[in-house]
């Protein structure tokens, strides 16, 4: 006797459940045929299978074992067919039989977790470019589609394919094999895998809100994955640094822009808009990892974004506790960057004339050539310092230079406050 | 970051690729004109595999151009292009690469910067970091 068909679930719930099953899905497979392009093509077939099938039939018993199933026997055929053709090709009958390679073996938990992290280290390997680890991870980890994707990063579908296909090669060919780093290899591979998440978030939360409804949410994306990586690593402490970081920045979303699209800078955002559950989180974490684990940039940075997030305003922050986390950050992990918002906590901690003093070096920095961040935070120094002039062409400077329009208008408007006013006789 | 590569061209007979008729190219030996289509054509390839290439455009010939400006009692619509000048937009692409160096490297190896000039433009953003 059968039991009566569950209702099938909603498209969005389906699409739900496949982003998570995803890269316990592919990770098997391409760690038993070690062939990771194919693997990853017959995983996509079959996600795409499920898709269809499942808001109409409803969900089988156990998706994850029907996606591995489907997937399995996909990349078999796709064998099969390789294998037939190279012996039609060189009458060469001495083959392996296709099954061989993906025959299903024991499976417990732990290996399916490191599946999916070795799956996530695969797609941040070294030898791809940075917007191609973003594209394969939001693809094989993420379980986002081609089209999704190219949709996140305002490209054609064409464009985007190529890319993850090239990222599928270079993996395949590289010669990289299906196992977790060892040695002095793998802190560099963790790194380079949160560096990855980091810039999937960052790629979200400087994306104008509501302008396309149809745009996948890349910082949730991101959220979710970081997630992942600190629930199968707890130990891990920049991994959680990671998620409280993205958390405690993300919970100043509602805050960081008015409903006209333009950018409210920290120090004028609306507290009460911050998201008080998604600080609580993040706070937790990072209060949970510091003690324990080895201290680094993600916690670092996230202890920041506490130290933002735990003030009732602007000028009740606690800017020494800042310039002391960004002089460590600067020690840590130096750039350009991080001294820009040093400088910006020491004016806010012993004045405009300390954290000048701080800029002055980073004039002649080719790192920053021709980018506006520079002038806009050394703008921000003048105003503060009682030089209205000097802050004015440096706002006006910045506004030239930057690539953002809501940041363009942000700083033409603070230079426009501070021009000198026309007397009208 | 995405970048629009403006291609500017001054050919003799308007006939893609434009950088086959021009005066420069045609100056070439033989071996020099097939070095330069071989590695246009390299180019593309390269941009294409990478996933740089978002969009590439073959403009028709400025002949066909009509320009939209003040006129009499408002906008008049006049036969020809904008700039009556000898180098013609021919085409444009837009590219997505890592860095602005990158941008420009990709601009420097069309022919066309050899024989005229390819413009590389930041296309601006709609998102904008925290203040």
């Amino acid at each position: 006797m059968t039991a009566p068909p569950a209702p099938a679930p909603t498209s969005a719930a389906v699409g739900e459940l496949l982003r998570q099953l995803a890269p316990q899905v592919l990770g098997p497979l391409a760690r038993r045929s070690a062939r990771f392009e194919d693997a990853e093509d017959a995983v996509q077939e079959a996600l795409l299978a499920a898709t269809v099938q499942w808001p109409v039939e409803g969900l089988p018993d156990e998706p994850r074992a029907w996606l591995r199933t489907v997937a399995a026997r996909r990349m078999a055929d796709q064998l099969r067919s390789e294998v037939a053709s190279r012996r039609r090709e060189e009458r060469d009958a001495a083959q392996t039989p296709a099954d061989a390679h993906v025959t299903p073996g024991p499976d417990d938990e732990s290996v399916a977790a490191d599946d999916t992290l070795v799956l996530l280290l695969l797609c941040c390997h070294p030898t791809l470019t940075p917007s191609s680890q973003v594209a394969l991870t939001l693809r094989a980890v993420g379980g986002l589609t081609t089209a999704e994707i190219a949709r996140a990063f305002l490209v054609p579908e064409a464009t985007m394919g190529q890319r993850i296909s090239r990222a599928k090669q270079r993996i395949q060919t590289s010669g990289a094999r299906f196992a977790l780093p060892v040695g002095a290899e793998a802190p560099i591979r963790w790194a380079a895998a949160l560096h990855v998440l980091y810039l999937i978030f960052s790629e979200g939360s400087t994306a104008t809100s509501g302008a396309d409804l149809h745009r996948p949410d890349l910082t949730a994306e991101a959220i979710r994955l970081a997630r992942l990586v600190h629930r199968l690593r707890p130990d891990d402490g920049e991994a959680a640094g990671l998620l409280a970081l993205m958390l405690l920045v993300d919970a100043r979303r509602a805050a960081r822009t008015r409903a006209d699209g333009s950018l409210v800078p920290l120090a004028e955002q609306d507290r009460a808009l911050w998201d008080g559950d998604r600080i609580a989180e993040g706070v937790a974490l990072l209060t949970h990892a510091l003690p324990r684990a080895t201290l680094g940039p993600y916690q670092m940075q996230a202890a920041i974004a506490a130290v933002h997030a735990e003030a009732p305003s602007a000028e009740a922050t606690d800017w020494r506790q800042v310039v002391a986390l960004y002089g460590l950050l600067d020690t840590v992990a130096p750039s350009p960057v991080v001294t820009l918002n040093r400088a910006v906590a020491v004016a806010m901690a012993d004045g405009p004339e300390a954290g000048l003093a701080l800029l002055a070096p980073l004039a002649d920095d080719d790192r920053l050539a021709g980018h506006h961040r520079l002038p806009a935070v050394r703008a921000h120094l003048r105003e503060m310092a009682g030089d209205p002039a000097g802050a004015e062409a440096d706002f006006r400077t910045a506004a030239r230079l930057t690539t953002s329009l809501p940041e363009q208008r942000y700083l033409r408007g603070r230079a426009a406050a501070l021009a000198p006013t026309t007397t009208i006789t | 970051m995405k970048y629009l590569i403006l291609v500017y061209s001054n050919p003799e007979s308007w006939e893609h690729p434009m950088f086959v008729r021009d005066p420069g190219f045609l100056g070439l030996t033989e071996a020099e004109r097939a070095d330069v289509v071989r590695e246009a054509e390299a180019l593309h390839a390269e941009i294409v595999a990478s996933g740089e290439l978002v969009e590439g455009v073959a403009l028709a010939d400025p002949l066909t151009a009509r320009t939209a400006r003040p006129g009499d009692g408002g906008v008049t619509v006049t036969d020809g292009p904008y700039l009556e000048t000898k180098e013609q937009l021919a085409g444009y692409f837009v590219v997505d690469c890592e860095t602005p160096a990158r941008a420009a490297e990709i601009a420097a190896r069309f022919p066309d910067a050899r024989l005229t000039a390819v413009e590389v433009r930041p296309i601006m953003t709609t998102g904008g970091e925290e203040m």
